[in-house]
């Protein structure tokens, strides 16, 4: 009898350190889910960041490589061309601040791991300080007044795939939540075609990912989920921002399994 | 002249050495004085199937060169100063996940922007770590062309043996100048040992995951693990200080000097010698280790020092913790890119004998 | 036997090409060389010097300080020689661009008009080996014995043809001294 559902085997079965709510668990499940199902887990190295998910390593049940923050895309570009046939993921949080030059030139150079960029708006690990994409008005241990980009000069947020869309080497970029379960299958869908792009070898391939931190956000996990819905997916709209894979391979891709 | 030997500017000996070695990826970034290295590496890595990238900063070099290395392969970045601070935090992390790499510095005058031309003002920086941290990299410094093939060459085998970050530390000088150069025979990458460590290839090699990493938040742990390797630095020192003396055992005052000043302290030493005053040599070729017993020794047999240096003066510093007391240290720098002539250091030796 | 000259002159007469070619011939001879170039911060017309040594021992300071033999290319090269040459020594005077000697009593001044010989042989751009030529007769540190071999390996294949007019400036140098 086929295994309807099951606990990932490249996930480890042990409870994370992560807070009830956080959406880190469920992406981290969702890889999983897909390294599985590409039959990869012993041909994949995750690299992770610093932030909450740097404890990654404790999860994945693979190998994996910890740089230094924001570093992940240029030590995953060495990784990759070192391992061109291995599923090279750069888990990444701080990935718009201190990582911005090497994701922006990994991209460019359309280096061939994929990027998954855990997008929640906060510093979670560090206790609640402003990330590049905090929202306008949206509070801050080092934003106490709320986001004030011109008064305040705290800039704007971040659209991280329109900003690297307009780069050649980029191949794939979208975004997707894990605030509800169809969002969470389409974000699974999204890193499928990602990753499937990437063991094709066709370029820079980058998932957002929405994600509640209800902890630093300071509201209870069932709020956090309302509010990632009422004020993140109206400024960071869910789709795939760009798509220029190969034609016939993006098709068989984006079928339902 | 023998076939075999080659004229070659020390920039693009270091990097035909690496490549000898089994160097299979290289990160770099522009900057004076050692971007023929980089190009010689961006000619040559290419034809031979292997990994260079012009990366977008210094950083980003060295991060690339922090990945590379967590998969066992041979990795090396190259800059010169300002660029080797900017890689003080990827250093850091190499030394902290205890992971292989060969960084060259082909040193140029500071602080800041500073010059273009030679200096040997990042001593404190290459043999104290140079980052956050308790950590020591290797150090090797080489004195002439030949020598930066040498050590670039062997920098490899040592920094895979011992599992720490070569630094060899050049100068703007060795890195333009040309001599003639014996290469070394070249490794196939491919024969070198697997690294039982690295991330990569776990299917084949059937074992757990590895987690390559520096992290440790747990105080016990971290500090265990600093002792640890700390205790490993010791074995290091008993193995592989080197150093070479000239004339030492009859001289009246040793001149002590690495790199290029070595060279032009053993011209001052020779113009000496043929007005019979007894100079002698002591030349550190691994800074770290730094040759601190040898130069014990010779300190408790009544020698007295001069330390010659393209700096204001840092590696005297370590000749005065070997010596500890024991016999008079003197100085003699020159900085900002200006290379001591075999003539002041003569000069400065007869002042000082004659004192 | 050592021998340090120190080469000066403006960029583009073949200051660096004359210091390589000399160390080049000077390794084929069994000699170890060292070659340090200094060039202005223009990519063009600036200063361009080079310390040269050859020597049948190890060699101390790859910086010259005091030369042997210095070569002087151009007019606004005469005050570094006039510096430099260690007593007795001698200065090579590129005398088709060198109007007044350097002042050094002490030394031996070889004018050579390497410009002019070398239009008469063909080109101008070979004034550098020239110089070459009589820097070899002057001091007798490098016999250019392997010269030819070494222009072959020097130029590629396609270029070959320039090798006898090298050849001739080299002669025509030594027999200027």
């Amino acid at each position: 009898m086929e295994l309807a559902f099951g606990h990932p085997k490249s996930l480890k079965p042990i409870q994370t350190k992560y807070c009830p709510g956080c959406g880190h668990g469920v992406i981290h499940r969702i890889i999983a889910e897909v390294i599985d199902e590409m039959g990869l887990q012993t041909k994949s190295i995750i690299t992770n960041p610093v932030g909450c998910s740097i404890w990654a390593d404790l999860y994945f049940d693979f190998d994996s490589v910890q740089p230094a923050h924001g570093r992940t895309p240029a030590a995953s570009t060495a990784i990759k061309r070192m391992l061109p046939d291995h599923l090279v993921i750069c888990y990444q949080g701080d990935l718009a601040a201190i990582g911005t030059a090497e994701i922006i030139h990994a991209a460019n150079r359309g280096e061939k791991f994929t990027t998954i960029f855990v997008n929640n708006a906060i510093y979670g690990m560090t206790g609640g300080q402003m990330a590049p994409t905090t929202l306008v008005g949206q509070y801050a241990t080092t934003a106490p007044n709320g986001r004030d980009p011109v008064e305040a000069g705290m800039g704007y947020p971040i659209k991280v795939c329109e900003l690297l869309a307009t780069l050649g080497g980029t191949k794939y970029l979208a975004r997707g939540a894990v605030n509800n379960p169809a969002n969470i299958k389409k974000t699974k869908k999204y890193i499928r075609t990602a990753l499937e792009a990437q063991m094709r070898g066709e370029g820079f391939t980058l998932v957002e990912v929405l994600a509640q931190c209800p902890t630093n956000w300071k509201m209870s996990p069932a709020d956090a989920v309302g509010w990632l819905e009422q004020n993140m997916i109206p400024f960071y709209p869910l789709g795939e921002i760009k798509n220029t894979l190969q034609p016939a391979q993006t098709d068989a891709a984006a079928g339902e399994r | 002249m023998a076939d075999d030997i080659r004229l070659m500017k020390g920039n693009e000996a270091i990097g035909e050495a690496a490549i000898r070695a089994g160097c299979v990826a290289y990160f770099g970034y522009p900057i004076t004085p050692q971007n023929e290295l980089t190009a010689y590496m961006a000619a040559n890595m290419f034809p031979k199937g292997r990994t260079f990238i012009q990366a977008e900063s210094e950083t980003s070099a060295i991060n690339m060169v922090y990945g590379a290395a967590a998969t066992g392969a041979r990795a090396m970045t190259s800059s010169s100063s300002p660029g080797i601070s900017l890689k003080q935090e990827g250093i850091s992390y190499l030394c902290g996940a205890d992971l292989p790499a060969v960084i060259v510095n082909v040193a140029r005058s500071g602080p800041g922007l500073g010059g273009i031309s030679p200096s040997q003002g990042d001593y404190f920086q290459s043999t104290r770590g140079g980052g956050h941290g308790d950590y020591y990299t290797i150090v090797l410094a080489p004195k002439s062309v030949q020598e930066s093939a040498d050590l670039t060459y062997e920098a490899f085998a040592l920094s895979d043996k011992y599992r720490i970050p070569v630094l060899v530390l050049a100068d703007g000088l060795i890195g333009q100048m040309m001599e003639g150069v014996k290469l070394p025979a070249p490794i196939d990458p491919a024969s070198l040992p697997k690294k039982a460590w690295a991330a990569g290839r776990q299917a084949e090699e059937g074992r757990a995951p590895n987690h390559v990493s520096s992290m440790n938040l747990v105080p016990e742990e971290l500090e265990a693990l600093n002792i640890a390797r700390f205790k490993h630095y010791e074995t290091v020192k008993k193995e592989l200080c080197r150093y070479e003396e000239v004339q030492v055992e009859d001289a009246d005052i040793v001149l002590v000097a690495y790199g290029t000043s070595a060279r032009v302290s053993l011209g001052a030493l020779q113009a000496a010698r043929a007005m019979g005053v007894k100079v002698g040599l002591f030349r550190p070729i691994t800074l770290w280790p730094f040759p601190y017993d040898r130069l014990n020794a010779l300190a408790k047999r009544g020698k007295r020092f001069l330390a010659v240096e393209m700096s204001m003066g840092q590696m005297v510093e370590d000749v005065r913790l070997a010596t500890n007391g024991q016999a008079p240290v003197d100085f003699y720098g020159r900085c900002g890119g200006m290379v001591p002539s075999e003539e002041e250091v003569l000069a400065e030796v007869q002042r000082l004998l004659a004192r | 036997m050592i021998e340090k000259t120190y080469m000066a002159g403006f960029g583009g007469q073949g200051i660096i090409s004359l210091g390589q070619m000399w160390v080049y011939c000077a390794m084929k001879e069994g000699l170890q060389v060292t070659f340090f170039p200094a060039y202005g911060a223009e990519k063009r017309g600036g200063i361009a010097r080079a310390s040269v040594i050859v020597s049948d021992a190890e060699i101390a300071s790859p910086l010259v300080t005091k030369a042997h033999s210095v070569i002087v290319m151009s007019q606004d090269s005469v005050p570094i020689a006039e510096e430099i040459c260690a007593p007795g020594g001698v200065i090579l005077v590129n005398s088709s661009l060198v109007k007044a000697d350097p002042a050094r009593p002490d030394a031996r001044i070889i004018r050579v008009p390497c410009n002019e010989i070398a239009e008469r042989i063909g080109d101008v751009r070979i004034a550098n080996m020239v110089m070459m030529g009589a820097l070899s007769q002057a001091t007798g540190a490098v016999k250019l014995d392997h010269f030819e071999a070494v222009l072959k390996s020097f130029f590629p294949p396609a270029k070959h043809g320039l090798i006898p007019m090298n050849l001739a400036a080299v002669a025509a140098g030594r027999k200027a001294v």
